[in-house]
């Protein structure tokens, strides 16, 4: 499968193209996807777009559902 | 035109059943590709069917038969002459402390996580919750090269008895249980048991399970924790009361795409009685007996336990209200961007309430995608 | 429920106003009032002494910021006029190009559902029963319980004309729309000055534009009037055409995410001004709805004035402007 990168929180980490966002972040080692409001670390939890812990910035669209979306080489992405 | 929401086992079959009578067909799904949760990652042949993946129905206006969408290449309006409503199922999540930790998935969570590229080899998982998606589950953990730690099933062995007695009647079922089976040779499966509390700081790496009065530690890299599935029927409440608009009861994927396929032959004005449908839903009878949920897990969440994850809502603010709308209004419980979809059925098994305030748009869109109109100006646009 | 009905729905912005000298006087006795209360607010109630910024979009509307500028000072509210820059600089999301503002830094911002919940402390309140019947002497619960009172106020919002069909007391339907939390993306409630025109028009559906920052970060959009509807749909039309509007001023808007959209329904009388005070033909029944879009805004004053009559006492500001037997002649 061929291999692309995303720019995450300004380090590169390599994803393989299909993958979800949130799949590839999770297999590159990053644990934490955002802040909760009383200020704990979230990470995915459905996997399929219903529950919203998934959200990062992707390509400046903030709140954007990590697990639904695509990787494409150079996406640039904030948690 | 007939449109199916969602491309998953019953969306699927809806569809096929429309072309087969000879009509066009579009089906919309939220999904990057079609094939559902099910069906996620393989290749899906919807024939003729115009298909609008990562799309998403932001209303529904049962009056004017058009559904508003939100998808790649922005909003759109579409008629329809029959709205099938094929939207499936979420998992049921029950809070416990620590089940906001990163690293605690749902079963289904990980699953569709898995095949969207999440690698799991080596990893210790903990599966549990309910029903036979634990077992589908922690079988493509494994062959994943996942470390199956264990299965906690809620369901007592009485009562998962029923559901292995009808199994026997079901040759498919039998076979795909056997495959299971022979996957997860091995692997504790353990009854009558769950997981209490998740620990570790910033991410999960032991739970805490109990099955009756014994109680032990498992240390793990992930949990995958899933109580059974919930309609995704927030959909239907906006057109309810449109006879053009065709919800499909959920099920496991025989009888959703038997109940999609009933769906698309109504929609195409060619019912068809089925008597496989019938035994199906028979079946799925049975199975929503044997893993009913034991109501001590009722005690699972702790005061400080949040119930709603988005606005961070805890179980003792909740304690004191007679129902959703009340606990929303003074609570925020609900009021994030998931809206109420995990804190509400939840709050259901929890409380007994029943979430009536539910509010447009259908899935949090940009407003963007809620501007279908042009606004005459006095000489002044954006 | 407590704050289900209206105050659930509204917008929860405590402004002055200044439509006309009764309605100067109660909302800025009442903005008074809240400041007084505001320390002791729970966090809940999301006070937000934010601010309000009407916006000028051109010369003529900025000629109604001067005259609204000179008529606060004159009755010392505090007050400022922001020039084009001045308005940039304050809300750098709002489009270049407008005129200007009239600034009102003692307006502010509440979570009405919760601010209620917490002025009924310690207030026995009975939940579910509705009220069948009352009289100078109390009140009977549809399910036969008789309570007595020596004063009955009825602050049901729309909901006075059931029991009281001649209370010219008219639904005005208003759609608003909640977002996701962008913190720093707006700080004024802004209202577009173009609203009076709007909000004055009573023939046609009117939609104009109308922001506030909520303590969550959130962003809170309105507006829109319609009479002659008891519909509670969100109607796809009106909020499209109300966001349209929000877009024209905001055009940062687009991409954020819009959670959830709703509707309620103002209390509007013909003349613009609530019904507080003793209702015609009893002794002991006081009114207390018809405060349109100012329902929060004004209701400490208006629980003020309605006490004030039951004990006897004098009050801050007159009393005779709100008083329900009023004459509404010359006004439709």
């Amino acid at each position: 499968m061929a291999t692309i990168n995303l720019l995450v929180n300004g380090r590169v980490i390599a994803a393989e193209s299909g993958s979800s966002v949130a799949a590839a972040m999770l297999s590159s080692g990053i644990t934490t996807f955002r802040t909760s409001v009383s200020g704990e670390p979230r990470a995915p939890l459905c996997g399929m777009g219903i529950c919203f812990e998934c959200r990062v910035t992707i390509e400046g669209q903030d709140h954007a559902r990590s697990c639904q979306i695509t990787v494409q080489d150079g996406m640039v992405i904030t948690t | 035109m007939i449109i199916v929401v969602g491309a998953g086992p019953a969306g699927i079959a809806a569809a096929r059943c429309v072309l087969e009578c000879n009509l066009p067909v579009t089906v919309i799904d939220d999904n990057p590709a079609p094939g559902g949760q099910i069906w996620r990652g393989e290749a899906i042949n919807l024939g003729a069917a115009q298909l609008l993946s990562g799309t998403r129905v932001v209303a529904i206006d049962g009056r004017a038969r058009t559904v508003l969408t939100e998808g790649p290449g922005g909003p759109r309006t579409l008629h329809f002459s029959k709205l099938i409503l094929a939207t499936g199922s979420r998992e049921l999540f029950l809070p416990f402390p620590g089940w906001t930790l990163p690293g605690v998935f749902g079963a289904g969570g990980i699953q569709a996580l898995v095949k969207t590229g999440l690698h799991v080899a080596g990893k210790r998982i903990v599966v549990a919750g309910s029903g036979p998606l634990l077992l589908a589950v922690a079988a493509l953990l494994r062959r994943r090269g996942a470390d199956v730690r264990l299965i906690a099933e809620q369901a007592r062995p009485a009562a998962l008895f029923s559901f292995a007695a009808a199994l026997l009647t079901n040759a498919a079922k039998l076979k795909e249980g056997a495959g299971f089976a022979w996957t997860l040779a091995g692997v504790p499966y353990a009854t009558g048991a769950w997981v209490e509390a998740a620990e570790a700081e910033g991410h999960v790496r032991h739970v805490h399970l109990r099955q009756g009065n014994r109680r032990w530690v498992e240390e793990c890299d992930y949990a995958a924790i899933g109580y059974g599935l919930v309609p995704n029927d927030e959909l239907h409440s906006f057109a309810a009361d449109s006879e053009h608009v065709i919800p499909v009861p959920t099920g496991d994927v025989d009888l959703a795409t038997l109940e999609g396929a009933a769906a698309g032959y109504e929609a195409a004005g060619q019912p068809r009685p089925s008597a496989k449908l019938e035994r199906a839903r028979r079946f799925g009878a049975v199975l929503a007996r044997a893993f009913a949920l034991d109501p001590e897990l009722r005690s699972l969440p702790k005061s400080d336990t949040f119930v709603c994850r988005c606005e961070d809502v805890t179980l003792e603010r909740l304690c004191g209200w007679d129902s959703f709308r009340a606990a929303k209004l003074h609570t925020r419980c609900g009021m994030g961007p998931c809206q109420g979809r995990i804190c509400g059925p939840a709050a259901r098994f929890l409380f007994g309430w029943q979430d009536t305030s539910i509010r447009p748009p259908a899935f949090p869109v940009r407003i963007a995608s809620l501007v279908t109109t042009t606004l005459a100006t006095n000489g002044e646009t954006s | 429920m407590i704050g289900g009905g209206a105050t659930a729905a509204g917008m929860g912005h405590l402004a002055v106003m200044d439509d006309s000298d009764p309605q100067f006087a109660l909302t800025s006795y009442s903005q008074a009032l809240w400041s007084e209360l505001a320390p002791q607010l729970p966090p809940d109630a999301e006070y937000l002494p934010c601010g309000s910024l009407w916006l000028a979009a051109d010369d003529e509307e900025m000629a109604e910021v001067y005259r609204k500028f000179a008529f606060y000072q004159e009755r010392n509210i505090a007050v400022e006029v922001l020039d084009a820059k001045q308005l940039a600089e304050a809300e750098p999301n709002l489009r270049r190009g407008l005129a200007g503002a009239l600034r009102m830094p003692s307006d502010s911002v509440i979570y009405a559902p919760c601010a209620a919940r917490w002025l009924l402390e310690g207030i026995p309140v009975f939940l579910g029963h509705q009220v069948s019947e009352f009289t100078d002497e109390g009140v009977e619960f549809a399910n036969g319980h008789r309570f007595a009172a020596g004063s009955v106020i009825l602050a049901t919002g729309t909901a006075i004309t059931r029991a009281l069909p001649w209370v010219p007391v008219q639904p005005r339907k208003g759609h608003l729309l909640i977002t996701d939390r962008y913190p720093g993306f707006l700080h004024h409630q802004l209202i577009e000055l173009g609203y009076l025109k709007s909000a004055h028009s009573v023939a046609n559906d009117s939609v104009a534009f109308n922001a506030q920052p909520r303590a969550t970060g959130q962003i809170l959009i309105g507006s829109s009037r319609q009479f002659g509807t008891e519909d509670s749909t969100v109607e796809q039309d009106i909020l499209s055409r109300m966001l349209a509007r929000a877009i024209e001023y905001m055009p940062g808007l687009p991409t954020l995410s819009a959670i959830r959209a709703w509707t309620g329904f103002r209390a509007a009388t013909p003349d613009k001004l609530p019904l507080i005070g003793l209702c015609p033909g009893h002794s002991n029944v006081y009114l207390a709805t018809g405060h349109e879009g100012l329902g929060i805004s004004t209701s400490l004053a208006t629980g003020r004035l309605i006490a004030d009559h039951i004990l006897g006492r004098l009050s801050a500001i007159p009393r005779e402007p709100y008083l329900p037997g009023r004459s509404f002649d010359g006004h439709d």
